[in-house]
């Protein structure tokens, strides 16, 4: 096999689903055609972001290898997950990427007390022995700010959303990942958790060289944390680069939008001018053409026809005839 | 001129399990003075009380939320009442009218079953007595107003989205021009491009209407964008109250330096520091300044006596003895 620097390759993936039965089946294009890659070596935070139904939890739910694609590769380490077969290839995979999920109360069963579920951890991914369990523990609590003393023994009630989502992180490091896929972690704990929580990922990349999927819709904690950001919209990365780059000087006219609505925490920098919504929003997904068509204030014929194609431009990558154009004439 | 003052109320819930009594401090002797015609905010973390001092304020009380003190006084032109002194029937005549609220989740007021047409019908006739015509004329106008289509009138609920079902709800809420509104994190659910056109809506009725808000979310960025006033909350008291602007240029209390210091901003990767450790539970707070347990400055003094909200700058009041002085 020849030698591979990309920690994750992700190759026109997408995702159906269909719901129904029989006659009244409809079909659910969830994620159309998704590619992007992480470098080995070189950790870092790459936000997905988007608003809710454009794909993120499901593009996770099948880069973690819960969810099987339609169609596409998933490539970890330059192996093929659909490929994984053996217990201690799987094994391997799964100590290798963890997920942490949006909520944290519901990750942890209420009767159960919260440190069972580290013990669990070690004894499933076989990390140590029952005897020696604690020390791979408490140096994942360790890692946020945490210890198992204050831990042991207690129940999820008796922690606030941001000591749990902590856990629920500490959890995810005791096999070591070289990947943490985390969905909405910090879309239910507050404005000052939120940012410790921001701050431990920031951390986990710097120290322990931990790259980091990072799913949010919250688009001022993702350029606070991550390095490049993906916009999703509609089953699609419409914009892909760096984040400096992508929310300071958005080019894709969904970007522009979505960075525009992003309220400022300023009363000096208030949103200027007015937005329109769209009633059916329902319509957007079965469009053949880009599926920001409907509200796009740019939008030409080719756009309803056909979906654009990629380009790269400005360092970043952009689905949008706006940019086609451009590129064509300096080719001419 | 106030037209809604509070004077150390206090609401808790009781409860007893099993001959255990616990008790929950979650509105803890607040004091506030509204506004006629204002944009109030109520910031906080989630569990401060926020929720509580909503449904306290609009008279919803019943076991096992208890109020042990204090009143909450309307003065709407010449209607001049306690809301807690009021009995079912005449809240219920001043419920939607006067004082109306719009719910985080549109589902506790719109009837899943019916369509949107027949929930205005049921708020509005509560109300008036009025003919078909003049309903129709009403309805349309409102939702024409808002820029909302018409045709929403005969979907149900759940066929609409939520970013939808929120401004039907707000339109719902704001039919019979009511004189107060309070929305309890009206937004908070939704995507940034639908959330800014519900605050767009928000802001476009009390400009017509010249009604009162009171605004609760924690996202500050929020209250940044329409608040006249914030008052931010913490362990069920207000700890400090200002004008917008002053809020997030000169806070005052450690707690609010913390919060507007550790918010994100885009075109801004500085490290960001977020306080210490987690607010007390309500059900066994510190003694003395309930953020003493978290707070760099805190002195004996902290730790025995509460601070008061106190003037301390022109309309900006803060309950800490750092800032007050009193140390
Ligand atoms: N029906 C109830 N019975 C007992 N305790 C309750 C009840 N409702 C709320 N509480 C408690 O009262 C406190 C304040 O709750 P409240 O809902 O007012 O908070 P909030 O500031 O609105 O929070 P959030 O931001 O999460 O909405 C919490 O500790 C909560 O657990
Ligand atoms: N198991 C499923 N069955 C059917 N449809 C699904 C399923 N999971 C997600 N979807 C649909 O796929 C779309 C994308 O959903 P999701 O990936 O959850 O988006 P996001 O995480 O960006 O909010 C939505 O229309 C959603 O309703
Ligand atoms: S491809 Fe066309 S419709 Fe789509 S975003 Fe670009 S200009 Fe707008
Ligand atoms: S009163 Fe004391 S403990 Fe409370 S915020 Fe002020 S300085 Fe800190
Ligand atoms: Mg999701
Ligand atoms: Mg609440």
């Amino acid at each position: 096999m020849e030698q591979n620097n990309k920690l994750l390759e992700v190759k026109n993936l997408i995702k159906i689903f269909v719901i129904g039965s029989g006659f009244v089946r409809s079909r659910i294009t969830a994620v159309e055609n998704v590619s992007f890659e992480l470098e080995i070596n070189k950790p870092e935070i790459f936000t997905l972001a988007g608003e809710s139904g454009s794909g993120k939890t499901t593009l996770a739910r099948m880069i973690l290898g819960f969810i099987p694609p339609s169609s596409g590769n998933i490539l970890y380490k330059g192996k093929d997950i659909s490929q994984l077969k053996g217990r201690e290839i799987e094994l391997w995979f799964m100590k290798d990427v963890q997920p942490v999920f949006q909520n944290p109360f519901e990750t942890f069963n209420p009767l159960k007390k919260v440190d069972s579920y580290l013990y669990e951890t070690v004894i499933n991914y076989s990390i140590a022995d029952k005897k020696n369990a604690s020390k791979p523990i408490e140096e994942a609590l360790n890692l946020v700010g945490l210890s198992l003393q204050e831990v042991s023994g207690r129940y999820p009630h008796e922690f606030s959303g941001g000591q749990l989502q902590r856990i629920s992180i500490a959890r995810a490091l005791i096999t070591k990942p070289a990947l943490l896929i985390a969905d909405e972690p910090v879309s239910m704990v507050d404005a000052s958790l939120k940012m410790s929580i921001c701050n431990l990922f920031k951390e986990l990349k710097e120290k322990q060289g931990v790259s980091i999927i990072y799913i949010t819709h919250d688009l001022a904690t993702a350029y606070y944390v991550s390095d490049r950001i993906a916009i999703m919209f509609r089953g699609n990365i419409v914009e892909l680069g760096s984040v400096e780059k992508i929310l300071t000087d958005p080019k894709h006219p969904y970007t522009k939008i979505l960075r525009d609505s992003v309220p400022e925490p300023d009363p000096e920098r208030k949103w200027q001018g007015r937005i329109e919504l769209s009633s059916f929003e329902e319509k957007e997904y079965q469009s053949k053409g880009c599926k920001f068509a409907g509200r796009c204030p740019y939008v030409m014929d080719i756009c309803r026809n056909r979906m654009p194609e990629d380009v790269s431009i400005d360092g970043r990558i952009v689905k949008c005839y706006l940019y086609a154009s451009k590129v064509n004439k300096a080719i001419v | 001129m106030a037209i809604l003052k509070t004077e150390n109320l206090k609401a808790y819930y009781i409860t007893e399990i099993f001959g255990v009594k616990r008790t929950v401090r979650a509105v803890d002797g607040v004091s506030v003075s509204i506004n006629n015609n204002e944009i109030f905010g109520i910031a906080g973390e989630s569990g401060c009380g926020k929720s509580t001092l909503i449904k306290t304020l609009l008279g919803i009380v019943k076991p096992p939320l208890t109020v042990l003190e204090g009143g909450v006084n309307y003065s709407i032109g010449d209607k001049k009442f306690d809301i807690l002194a009021l009995n079912q029937k005449e809240l219920k005549s001043i419920r939607w009218e006067y004082i109306s609220y719009i719910p985080q989740s549109s589902m506790s007021v719109l009837n899943p079953v019916r369509r949107i047409r027949d929930s205005f019908k049921s708020f509005i006739n509560a109300h008036k007595k009025i003919e078909k015509e003049e309903f129709k004329n009403l309805v349309e106008e409102h939702l024409n107003a808002l820029g909302l289509p018409t045709e929403v009138l005969n979907a149900y609920p759940h066929q609409l989205s939520g970013g939808m079902r929120q401004r039907v709800t707000i339109a719902l809420a704001t039919i019979l021009r009511p004189k107060v509104i309070f929305a309890d994190e009206p937004s908070t659910a939704l995507d940034v491009v639908v959330q800014r056109g519900v605050i767009q809506l928000l802001k476009d009725i009390q400009q017509e209407q010249k009604n009162t808000v009171i605004l609760v979310t924690h996202d500050m960025a929020i209250h940044a964008n329409i608040c006249d006033r914030i008052a931010i909350m913490y362990a069920g008291k207000i700890i400090e109250e200002a004008k917008t602007e002053e809020i997030f240029k000169n806070p005052l209390h450690p707690y609010t330096k913390y919060l507007i210091g550790s918010l994100p901003k885009i075109g801004d990767k500085s490290y960001r520091v977020s306080a210490p450790g987690s607010p007390p539970p309500l059900t066994n707070l510190p003694p003395g300044c309930s953020f003493h347990p978290r707070c760099p400055y805190t002195t004996e003094r902290c730790k025995r006596e509460f601070p008061k909200l106190v003037e301390v700058a022109d309309s900006h009041k803060v309950a800490c003895f750092l800032v007050s002085k009193e140390v």
